[in-house]
């Protein structure tokens, strides 16, 4: 065929032109086809199965093989970061047979020394530290100087590692048997036990990964409590829903407990109820202290990390928001919607974890936050304050030989008081879990801590007023 | 065969190509399933899963779909923005350059807003105060933002009692 010359004719350019467009366009076209060909492959097959896992897989990584997303996320939380009011820095340290550890946390005793009088005559005014991450948790338990200069039971153990395995082994398939094993014996003998930090089974069952409660800690406690509000043998492995479990496997540690007995049983003193004095209340009935504090005598108790309890008492567990749904937000890797497994602080990660239902810009939710955070460490230190200034009177009214009754009353005061303190000191979250309830209980506290001044004061005008 | 013919024949080969490959997406995306009202079409994709189980369980299922609310009523501006959003959907799934958890768009939220008033518009009238009624400054979703799917970490919650 040749050119006729007299049909109108498309310059080059034109074809040139168009055929760059064309091109463009298809592979703009490929890629979405491929794009989404990806995703329907990953919604088609969620995880594959290439290992099987029994009731005895305690090793992590073999979970890792099943759920890689998971995995990763998990073994991120070796994360050091700070936010304005937690978390902690990593600090070098000149690693030494005692402690072998390169990196630490800070310690608190040195950013507020009113923490030693606090705990005067007691373990934790010899080493408390920043928290870590949960990959650090076994680590840092066994070369704190809690553990390493006192003697500690092996009830500690478990909360500071992967149980459930060696607890049943323990107890020939009896997981309780195996509980009451370890918390008998020695920390550093029942520490050769266990290998691994909080693990995959802790909180999963390993043939539906379906949540579940291990620890023995939080099965009877949850019971003791559930008993409390008319809800006789509670098991909350068959009666918890979904969404509760998603705050109770977090409930198995992070809350205050104490050890019970000659036999050390850990126990959530959770027979009355979850708040601060319905637990301080428990331990005045069963007459219960951590220790005789060195500088006054009183029965003294440390609170412990009571972010379950103080959760409970806060808006967002009264919406139904659970503790995973803001630590461990659900996440999306491809077409998959996970939960993300590398377990923060919900202000190092705002979008996922607060504007999935708070649609407000980052800065004006973080700013929100450490409102509450502020108020609350600037009213925490106020009862810091009130508390050691408590202590002083103590120590020199009986030095001038006070009158006992006074004395009693006082230290009662500051035995109550300390523990509220320490409730809201302790609990991860610098009052944000329950802003109102952290404030009430320090109001408490420097109350309990005026009136334990009160109590010492001789008062001799207004007496003779009367 | 002169210069001009050959790529002329490319030319036509190419458009032909992107025309099979683009019939073959959009069968591939089931992309006549957009132009319908089914609401199981905006799921077609996993970013929406979380709205469409939330509007299952929402006051609204059985009285408007997804596009009742979510694009204009009458038809030119329904598929106007049919076609806008699913191009910038497309690209920006293809890209993943989109940010997290999803926002609607100022556009969007005034469609949203036109259509809770279409519906509503009696009740917004009965309002009254210049605060309300007619008033652009305040949009019905700001109180109301769970009526058509719950806040997206209240689906949790509506699952309760399965142990997965």
């Amino acid at each position: 065929m040749t050119d006729t010359g007299d049909r109108p004719r498309v310059s080059r350019k034109v074809i040139v032109a168009i055929a760059a467009a064309t091109a463009l366009a298809v592979a703009a076209v490929t890629a979405l086809l491929v794009n989404i060909m990806e995703r329907k492959q990953e919604a088609k097959n969620p995880f594959f199965r290439v290992v099987e896992l029994d009731d005895e897989t305690e090793d992590p990584a073999v979970w890792g093989k099943n759920f890689p997303l998971q995995y990763d996320a998990y073994l991120r939380t070796v994360d050091q970061q700070r936010t304005r009011y937690g978390g902690s820095e990593a600090l070098p340290q000149q690693p030494s047979e005692a402690d072998p550890r390169s990196i630490v946390a800070q310690s608190r005793l040195e950013e507020d020394p009113r923490l030693k009088t606090m705990w005067a005559g007691y373990a934790f005014a010899t080493d408390f530290r920043k928290k870590r991450g949960h990959a650090y948790m076994l680590e840092d338990q066994t070369h704190t100087e809690r553990v390493e200069k006192f003697k500690q039971p092996g009830t500690c153990i478990h909360c500071h590692a992967s149980v459930y395995v060696a607890y049943k082994k323990a107890g020939g398939g009896d997981l309780i048997k195996g509980f009451e094993h370890y918390n008998q014996m020695p920390y550093k003998e029942a520490r050769a036990s266990f290998t691994h930090p909080i693990a995959c089974i802790d909180c999963h069952d390993p043939k539906t990964m379906g949540l579940r409660v291990t620890r023995p800690g939080f099965l009877e406690g949850i019971k003791a409590l559930k008993a409390s509000q008319g809800v006789p043998d509670y098991d909350v492995n068959a009666q918890a829903t979904r969404q509760e479990m998603r705050s109770f496997v977090c409930g198995q540690c992070h809350v205050e407990y104490y050890f019970k007995g000659d036999e050390k049983r850990l126990t959530y003193p959770w027979a009355k109820g979850l708040r601060v004095d319905q637990i301080a209340d428990y331990y005045d009935e069963v007459g219960f202290k951590d220790w005789t504090h060195a500088k006054t005598g009183a029965p003294t108790l440390k609170a412990q990390h009571p972010e379950f309890e103080m959760w409970n008492q806060g808006i967002h567990s009264r919406s139904g928001v659970a503790c995973a749904d803001c630590h461990m937000p659900y996440t999306r890797v491809g077409a998959l919607k996970i939960s993300d497994h590398h377990v923060r602080s919900p202000l190092l990660n705002i979008s996922n974890a607060c504007q999935t239902c708070h649609k407000w810009p980052e800065s004006e939710l973080l700013a929100r936050a450490e409102a509450i955070q502020g108020r609350t460490v600037e009213l925490r230190n106020r009862a810091m304050d009130a508390l050691v200034e408590l202590i002083a009177d103590i120590e020199a009214a009986q030095q001038a030989g006070a009158d006992p009754k006074a004395l009693e009353a006082a230290r009662s005061f500051q035995r109550r008081g300390q523990f509220y303190v320490d409730f809201v000191e302790s609990e991860n979250s610098n009052g944000f879990h329950a802003p109102q309830e952290a404030t009430r209980i320090l109001g408490d506290a420097i109350d309990y801590f005026r009136k334990g001044q009160v109590a010492l004061r001789p008062l001799p005008a207004r007496t003779a007023a009367r | 065969m002169t210069k001009g013919y050959a790529l002329g024949l490319f030319a036509v080969v190419l458009l032909g190509a992107a025309l099979g490959l683009g019939t073959y997406t959009f069968a591939y995306a089931k992309g006549w399933s957009y132009l319908t009202n089914d609401a199981e079409a905006c799921a077609n994709c996993h970013v929406m899963n979380d709205q469409y189980a939330g509007w299952t369980k929402s006051s609204h299922r059985s009285v408007a779909v997804c596009n009742d609310c979510h694009v204009p009523a009458d038809l030119v501006g329904k598929y106007y923005t049919k076609g806008r959003n699913g191009f910038w959907h497309s690209y920006y799934f293809t890209t993943g350059t989109f940010p997290e958890p999803i926002r609607a768009t100022a556009t969007s939220r005034k469609i949203a807003e036109a259509n809770c008033r279409r519906c509503h518009g009696q009740v917004v009238a009965a309002m009254g105060t210049p605060a309300h009624a007619g008033s652009t400054d305040i949009s019905c979703v700001r109180c109301h933002g769970s009526v058509g799917h719950m806040e997206l970490g209240a689906t949790n919650v509506a699952q309760e009692g399965s142990h997965d």
